[in-house]
């Protein structure tokens, strides 16, 4: 398998998991390590960043994993700028999740506003990785805005519905010059290895897993279903046709 | 536009009777439904649906795991003062009580926070009754501003102001706002509200409208169970939130559920509501909103809380003191209502640990 590379770093894995929802700290850490994820985002405001004793912090392990600081539950653009400054400095970090929703029911991505923050964060050397509407223009617009890699959603955060935005998504995928993760919506393995298999770079996973009767578990079944979705994905899936191919082509005289 | 055009297509009686009309097939198709609408959530708060508690409640757990998680977020309240110059006719702080008055200084404030701080909140309530010139908008601007590097996040429940107050509120670190109708009886609530200026039905109705245009994060609603027929009550706070999700797309909403208590002496509720009806009332909201915030407070005893926090709510108070000075200051000011549950925030977090819940201190930051 590949390794996933963003902004020069790489991934052996290619499940980024979220620390939303879990019944305890120590539930949510055992989760990520059974993902076998190496890169973990957590909402700014949910860590008090400022303390290294953070109950949160403290549970994901930095030799393990890359953390990606979100900005979850900003508003606009300045907000987010802001958020990410604090993050960068206290967390030592430049690597950072955009999250622009000003929509606290469906958590939609605000797209003027997402894209007005990327380009002020990457001028400023973050790194950033954009959650956003799968619309295909906007993730070329964000890549030259300078995102390192895009993050459509393929339903609403936590509706666990799926790939409704597949027909956007394989065009994002399709003209993507950035890795595409998609991200929100997830809420099966097979949903992962769905999007795997399209040619997705990586998926990012939360609710399926935390809120899982048995979270380690599904952790690692969301493992295995996106090596599994990315294995076929590099070993080419076969078209799919309507029609039976004709044993007798139409051109077969040609060969007389 | 406001809230007070939509609640006027309405009549009282007539939508109290469509809800005690509904049937046990209105339920069942209520529950049936992926997203519930106004009329199947009458059929679920309706007497109809008592024989589905269970089926309900199984149904809204599941949906606030989804959303929330196995979370609680934990907040107490701090109050400020008990002056008030309304006669709300079931509130202690009356101003026809004559009751010791306090109004905490600023020392007296960072004190009780400190106090706070150490209980482990980080997101912090403050209240205070209605009056002007003791506990008015500079007062509150004060508080905030002294207690905002403390705390992650403040919410308030106080008078009633302006937009432009709640925007000044705002720059100084003002996250939310609770705002309770009481009763959305227009006629009856005058009866309750005799004085001040909680007597003007109209501008305490549009207050969330008020919010909404300051681009308040949260705006809180409730009414008061036991003042009118409650189910009918309830179903206009479910108007409201829908008329309001709808306008202030951007803020964010709760729920709350006072409920009287009878009291020796005091003032009795016209209509009770069991622990079953509240339950299923809580439910009832979740099948409605996956959405909300569900907040039930330290009124209700540790038995019901504890049982019923899975059950569809996402917030709970833990250790409040309902007096200004109740944490550390200690004056001589009385409760504004008896708290049922007593325990310390670190006996319920410890139940919450115990029933595989994580206690949520923070979900907010100074910086937003």
């Amino acid at each position: 398998m590949q390794k996933l590379i963003i902004a020069g770093q790489e991934f052996n894995s290619r499940l980024f998991l979220g620390t939303g929802k879990f019944s305890s700290n120590q539930l949510m850490e055992q989760a990520l390590i059974a993902s076998g994820s190496e890169m973990v985002t957590t909402a700014l405001r949910r860590v008090d960043i400022q303390n290294p004793d953070d109950d949160i912090l403290k549970h994901i392990n930095p030799d393990r994993f890359r953390l990606l600081p979100n900005t979850s539950g900003v508003r606009t653009a300045k907000e987010a700028v802001f958020a990410a400054e604090l993050a960068r400095e206290a967390l030592q970090t430049n690597w950072l999740k955009l999250e622009i929703h000003p929509d606290p029911k469906y958590l939609l991505a605000d797209t003027v506003e997402t894209l007005k923050a990327c380009e002020e964060l990457a001028k400023k050397g973050f790194i950033v990785l954009p959650y956003m509407q799968a619309d295909p223009i906007l993730a070329k617009q964000l890549e030259e805005a300078g995102s390192a890699a895009v993050m459509p959603l393929g339903s609403p955060i936590g509706s666990n519905k799926g790939l409704i935005t597949r027909e956007f998504l394989q065009i994002i995928i399709e003209q993507a010059n950035v890795p595409v993760v998609v991200d929100a919506g997830i809420g099966a393995p097979s949903h992962a290895a769905e999007a795997m298999e399209m040619g997705a770079d990586a998926v990012l996973v939360n609710t399926a897993i935390a809120v899982a009767n048995d979270p380690v578990m599904m952790a690692e079944a969301f493992k295995l279903s996106v090596e599994a979705g990315r294995m076929a994905f590099e070993a080419k899936l076969g078209q799919q046709l309507n029609t039976a191919e004709a044993s007798s082509p139409l051109t077969s005289f040609l060969d007389l | 536009m406001s809230f007070s055009d939509t609640l006027n297509q309405y009549d009282w009686d007539k939508t109290k009777a469509d809800i005690y009309s509904k049937t046990k097939q209105d339920v069942l198709h209520a529950l049936n439904q992926s997203s519930c609408s106004l009329e199947d959530f009458k059929a679920l708060i309706s007497p109809a649906a008592a024989p589905y508690l269970e089926q309900m409640a199984q149904k809204s757990m599941l949906q606030t795991q989804k959303r929330f998680g196995k979370t609680i977020q934990l907040y107490v309240p701090l109050y400020l003062s008990n002056t008030c110059s309304n006669a709300c006719v079931y509130c202690g702080f009356s101003h026809k009580n004559k009751i010791e008055r306090v109004t905490l200084s600023e020392d007296q404030i960072l004190k009780e926070a400190m106090a706070i701080k150490k209980m482990g909140f980080d997101h912090l309530l403050l209240v205070t009754g209605e009056h002007q010139r003791e506990a008015g908008f500079d007062y509150l601007m004060r508080a905030i501003e002294i207690l905002r590097p403390h705390f992650s996040q403040i919410s308030v429940e106080v008078q009633p102001m302006s937009t432009e107050e709640y925007q000044q509120l705002m720059k100084v670190g003002l996250h939310a706002v609770y705002v309770y109708q009481e009763t959305y009886h227009q006629e009856n609530y005058k009866s309750y509200h005799p004085a001040g200026k909680k007597a003007d039905f109209k501008y305490r109705l549009e207050t969330p409208d008020r919010l909404g245009k300051a681009g308040i994060h949260k705006i809180g609603l409730g009414c008061l169970l036991g003042l009118e027929d409650w189910r009918s009550d309830i179903w206009y706070t479910a108007l409201h939130l829908s008329y309001l999700e709808r306008t202030y797309w951007q803020s964010r909403y709760s729920i709350s559920f006072p409920r009287l208590r009878p009291s020796a002496g005091g003032f009795q509720p016209n209509m009770e509501i069991s622990d079953r009806e509240l339950l299923q009332v809580i439910c009832a909201f979740r099948l409605l909103n996956q959405e909300i915030e569900l907040s039930l407070s330290t009124r209700e005893t540790p038995t019901f809380r504890d049982n019923v926090f899975k059950l569809g709510i996402t917030a709970m108070s833990a250790g409040s003191k309902t007096e200004p000075g109740g944490y550390a200051v200690h004056t001589k000011a009385l409760e504004q209502f008896e708290v049922s549950d007593q325990r310390s925030p670190k006996e319920v977090e410890e139940m919450l640990h115990k029933n595989q819940y994580e206690a949520v201190w923070k979900d907010w930051d100074k910086f937003m």
